[in-house]
């Protein structure tokens, strides 16, 4: 073997066996399983506070998550330079910062993370103290009626307020409903709250985090918590409920965010899904920032976490292309073109991505066929496909919104520079080879989307590309071998068939 | 079965595949700092010209915007023409006027080019439509060549060409193709011109595909095509290994085309040729390439003239 050859042998086997040491070293002192499925989920969730300080002293008190049926608070962890941080216990759990001097833009983390269980240990939330609203009229007219419509059609608190949501959301809602719609527009579950707290039931809005992976900028949502004794239950208010989980962030009543000494203040929310043995979770063995061979993403604020859990992705991606160009030999337009267009699928989900695809491609194409006739140079004929295609994308989405799919909204999700580039090679291509080639290449490209989408997609490889560095070394020394492949690839078997003899 | 080979024939019968193509002997034999040399045709044409290696006469290069117009006064004089992109591909881009009507040039095929036509194609090549990835270019205007008589009936509209495979300057393969009405007139073999395989030794055919499928007669013509023989195929060939030491890549494809008055003349240098010279002869290249590939000292040190004499006699 040459010299040459044998460092690149070296090179592979070094790769693999950091990879596997990196993978068994995290999986034995960290505890995190290798296989998808024998863990429990773990929610890392990230507020980010900001406001304007008053160049003076500034406290900040934030509501915090506490025990909840469904979640479980594992830990939870304050950042914020110069800023004395404390956890208030009692029953309105807070995060309370405060300093005796900060002017100009602040921003204050606190980060927790949420067991997913059906372990129920939450102590009782006691109901609020109540409170006397009053309407002006017109309102007043209106909320008594639909009050006492809701109560003749109810038997209990609970079931009162279920009335009360159904009534306030109908789609064809008597005029006095409307009205009210009008004036509460956004705050529904405040008007909800008063019309019980009328009535004498104990109600207060709380809010809620919906918990979906790798989001980032989030806000809380509104809900309706009823009273019925020292019972309680949550209520959504939307009219149309998703299936994602919900978790209370404030299970009160109380605001929020209170800032005294500053201004402009909001609240955004990221967070992220994690897989994590039941003994880790449990043991609070995860020191994010202690260890050096720790080195990882990890450590990193959850914003940025849930940014790298796609990124960490696009090997897969990439492997799966090697496979299908050097092993079976599909030709694509565009090397990695797929990929990106498997990432777009990743948030459209599949049917609606190839559907969305095939519009996008096939309309451009059209319209890249009126644009040769113009004999226009180069640049500026790709600038004019880059707008046609978000023309398109802008006109599918008003249109299928229009249609009430929402689902053809996620259209905006496509990676609109990719696709023009994919548009003008593809009319290259179909004026200097024909249709045929174009369909070749195009079926080819969504195909390889497809898979790579497939692999990227699959909740081990997800599991797997997150929570363990060592995989990534071990893709490269797959696609490092890849590449040194010099066999026959599949698709050379059909070609050269004819000299079976 | 009969859509698919097993790996272990097409290894036994010693075909090489596109990875090994890629790794073992483009990526070898062909340093990356010379492919500028053969994707761009007017610096082919400047290197090999200097080496006294033959070529059809260039009319014109019309390198800026501002000569575009006057594009159409270089050929004024000539009656027949071709107009190339410099860095185009796959034959793409290129216009071959035959004769003239008045202001009017007729194409190959008959179609007729204003001078509009022919202006707008000159600035579709400057603005990069033919070139590689959209590159600016520039456009080279060249006699056309005169086909010569040994071909009739052979080819349809076009000027057959023959492609040499040549590894460390020794011949190794070669094939003639044959334009026919699928291709268009063009001699792109996946554009269904016929591919025909030639004896190494004679320049007489062995076997001929078209659309990847063995055929014994032209599809248009119905001549029998193991009559075909290339004439001048000694000099063909050195002309071919000469390329080698004009630019030093080692694994080069030579697209040579044949005048009816000056002989073979070097077309294009190609420094990613393609596989399908293997079927047209329905012979493997590996064998041939790994004897190449064997070579030490002297071997690689001999005259063109030797070399083709060598490859005649293993290759045959």
């Amino acid at each position: 073997m040459t010299r040459a050859g044998i460092n690149f042998w070296a090179l592979i086997v070094g790769l693999l066996v950091v990879g596997v040491a990196l993978t068994l070293h995290r999986h034995w002192v960290y505890e995190v399983p290798l296989i998808h499925g024998e863990t429990q989920t773990v929610w890392s969730v990230e507020a980010r506070v900001e406001f304007m300080a008053d160049d003076g002293p500034v406290k900040v008190s934030m509501a915090r998550p506490s025990d909840q049926p469904g979640f479980t608070l594992l830990r939870q962890s304050g950042a914020s330079p110069g800023y004395g941080l404390n956890f208030t216990e009692d029953s309105d759990p807070r995060a309370v910062w405060a300093i005796r001097h900060a002017s100009g833009r602040q921003q204050l983390y606190y980060q927790t993370d949420l067991l997913e269980s059906t372990f129920n240990g939450a102590e009782e939330v006691a109901p609020p103290k109540l409170f006397r609203p009053d309407w002006q009229e017109p309102y007043r007219t209106a909320v008594d009626s639909i009050f006492a419509d809701a109560y003749a059609a109810s038997a209990d608190h609970y079931s009162l307020a279920r009335e009360l949501i159904k009534r306030v959301n109908e789609v064809d809602a008597p005029q006095h409903v409307l009205l009210l719609r009008r004036a509460y527009a956004g705050r529904l579950p405040y008007l909800l709250a008063e019309m019980l707290n009328h009535a004498n039931i104990a109600a207060s809005v709380v809010f809620g985090l919906e918990l979906r992976d790798g989001r980032r900028r989030q806000q809380l949502t509104p809900l309706l918590r009823v009273w019925d004794g020292d019972d309680s239950q949550v209520f959504s208010v939307a009219s149309e409920n998703s299936d994602v989980p919900m978790m209370l962030w404030e299970q009160r009543g109380a605001p929020v965010l209170d800032v005294i000494g500053g201004y402009d203040s909001r609240i955004r929310f990221s967070m992220l899904r994690r897989e994590e043995s039941t003994y880790s979770a449990l043991n609070d063995s995860l020191p994010a920032q202690q260890s050096l061979l720790n080195f990882s993403i990890h450590s990193l604020p959850v914003e940025e976490q849930a940014m790298f859990k796609s990124i960490l992705l696009l090997p897969v991606g990439a492997l799966v292309v090697c496979l299908l160009r050097i092993v079976i030999g599909i030709r694509t337009s565009g090397t990695f073109m797929p990929v990106l267009i498997a990432i777009a699928f990743m948030q459209t989900s599949l049917g609606t991505g190839i559907v969305g695809f095939i519009l996008v491609v096939g309309t451009g194409l059209l319209v890249r066929s009126y644009l040769s006739r113009l004999n226009l140079l180069l640049v500026a004929r790709i600038s004019a496909v880059i707008m046609t295609v978000i023309a398109i994308i802008s006109v599918f989405s008003v249109l299928s919104y229009k249609l009430g799919l929402t689902e053809g909204l996620k259209i905006m999700f496509f990676p609109m520079i990719i696709l023009a580039w994919t548009i003008e090679r593809m009319s290259i291509l179909w004026e200097e080879e024909g249709g045929r080639e174009v369909m070749i290449q195009g079926g080819g490209s969504l195909l390889t989307a497809v898979l790579a989408y497939g692999a990227m997609q699959h909740p081990l490889v997800q599991h797997l590309t997150f929570n363990f560095m060592g995989v990534q070394f071990v893709i490269l020394a797959l696609i490092l071998l890849l590449g040194s492949y010099t066999g026959y690839r599949l698709f050379e078997l059909h070609r050269f068939a004819v000299l079976k003899r | 079965m009969r859509y698919l080979i097993s790996p272990w024939t097409l290894a036994r019968r010693g075909i090489l595949g596109i990875n090994q193509r890629n790794r073992q002997y483009i990526a070898r034999y062909n340093p990356r700092s010379l492919f500028p040399l053969v994707d761009n045709k007017l610096k082919t044409r400047e290197t090999l010209a200097d080496a006294g290696i033959p070529m059809a006469n260039l009319i014109g290069v019309v390198e800026t915007q501002s000569q575009v117009a006057q594009a159409a006064d270089l050929v004024a004089h000539t009656s027949g023409f071709a107009i190339k992109p410099a860095k185009g591909s796959g034959g793409k881009g290129i216009l071959v006027v035959t004769q003239r009507d008045g202001d009017e040039f007729i194409k190959a095929s008959g179609a007729r080019v204003s001078r509009a036509d022919l202006t707008r194609h000159v600035a579709n090549i400057q603005s990069g439509l033919y070139s590689l990835a959209g590159a600016a270019d520039v456009a080279l205007i060249e006699d056309l060549i005169r086909p010569t008589s040994h071909f009739d009936g052979f080819t349809v509209e076009g000027v057959p060409d023959i492609r040499v495979i040549v590894c460390r300057g020794y011949p190794v393969m070669a094939m003639v193709r044959l334009s026919t009405h699928a291709s268009d007139g063009k001699a792109n073999l996946h554009q269904g011109a016929v591919g025909v395989g030639l004896n190494m030794a004679t320049g007489k055919a062995i076997s001929a595909v078209q659309h990847g499928r063995p055929l014994t007669h032209h599809p248009d013509s119905g001549r029998c095509l193991a009559d075909l023989e290339i004439p001048d195929w000694q000099r063909l060939l050195e002309l071919a290994a000469q390329c080698y030491d004009v630019t030093g890549l080692g694994y080069l494809g030579i697209d040579i085309v044949i005048d009816r008055d000056r002989g073979p003349l070097l077309l294009e240098l190609n420094a990613r040729p393609g596989l399908a010279i293997q079927l047209a002869n329905d012979t493997g290249l590996l064998p041939r390439l790994r004897q190449l590939d064997a070579l030490t000292g002297a071997a690689l040190r001999r005259s063109a003239e030797a070399r083709t004499r060598y490859s005649q006699e293993w290759f045959a």
